[in-house]
């Protein structure tokens, strides 16, 4: 166990914000792909189809 | 293929696709390494181990100010060639950069308190890096209060070219005005001013949080073509309707 002297709260406490902040980060990342995938399944399956996808282009 | 390939958006989510999982687990590899070698580090002789926040907060704070250079880069994209990928790249590293500046913010502010006395003072690079993260709020406000991503990019590319001044200032600060905060020790002439025993962590944290950067980076523009897409299969829904 190392020791982290008589500031280990403040360095206990920074570790912990950046982690949170990063998991907070990769959480809203990774839910908005599941939500932007599930709509483009939804719309696709009814039949709609993007400009791009009838022609040649790749429009984004 | 070509680099200039990449900038048709289903060619860049094809790629995106393939190199996100590899570039996730190599930024998880060196994160584990790099703290490894942080907790071998050893403590500073005038500060102790509180040394070792500075392996979060020098890091967060170069990318911090990368996250805005990647913007005005995209801002140039944006206003010269007017790609839409570049608007994409712009915006999707808004709130990435946002957070590892608010990292910046909190740990040197918890840094602060045991090495200086105190959690925050006005001085400059404290306050120009206060005003990055403001700077970053407005331009996620116009971001996300814009309903069409082709109406916020011009703002928002101007406001990128705006806010590229306070990167100079923020780097500079220290030496241009009596701060608190120390001067660079890394990035200076004559070389770091760090022992090797702590300086290589701090490379290697700093390689770890910059692989962080680009993975989170790549993954925000994959959905944010997604959204587009999601928006223009709509609006040809509802006029089809």
């Amino acid at each position: 166990m190392i020791s982290l002297g008589p500031h280990a709260d403040f360095i206990v406490a920074s570790y912990a914000v950046t982690a949170l902040v990063v998991a907070a980060l990769i959480a809203w990342i990774a839910t908005d792909y599941s939500a932007q995938k599930r709509v483009l399944a939804d719309l696709e399956q009814r039949g709609v189809t993007r400009r791009s996808k009838r022609g040649d282009g790749d429009a984004p | 293929m070509a680099v200039i390939d990449l900038a048709n958006p289903t060619r860049f989510l094809n790629v995106v696709d393939r190199v996100l999982p590899w570039l996730a687990g190599v930024t998880a590899l060196v994160f584990a390494y790099g703290l490894y070698r942080v907790l071998g580090a050893p403590d500073d002789y005038q500060q102790g181990a509180t040394v070792k926040i500075m392996f979060l907060h020098v890091p967060a704070a170069w990318l911090g100010m990368m996250g805005w250079g990647v913007m005005t880069m995209a801002a140039l994209g944006t206003l010269v060639w007017r790609h839409p990928l570049a608007d994409v790249a712009g915006k999707s590293a808004a709130p990435i950069g946002a957070a590892f500046t608010f990292i910046c913010l909190v740990t040197g502010s918890l840094w602060g308190r045991p090495t200086w006395g105190t959690y925050w003072v006005w001085d400059a690079r404290l306050t120009s890096v206060l005003v990055l993260f403001l700077l970053y709020l407005g331009m996620l406000a116009l971001y996300w209060t814009a309903e069409d991503p082709n109406r916020s990019a011009r703002a928002a590319a101007i406001l990128a070219l705006v806010g590229a001044v306070n990167i100079p200032i923020i780097k500079f600060s220290v030496d241009w005005w009596n701060t608190l905060h120390q001067p660079a020790s890394i990035m200076r002439a004559g070389g770091a001013a760090i022992d090797a025993s702590i300086l290589i962590p701090l490379l290697i944290m700093a390689l770890a949080f910059t692989l962080l950067f680009f993975t989170l980076h790549f993954a925000t523009m994959r959905n944010e073509i997604l959204r587009r897409r999601v928006r223009s299969m709509r609006m040809m829904q509802a006029r089809s309707a």
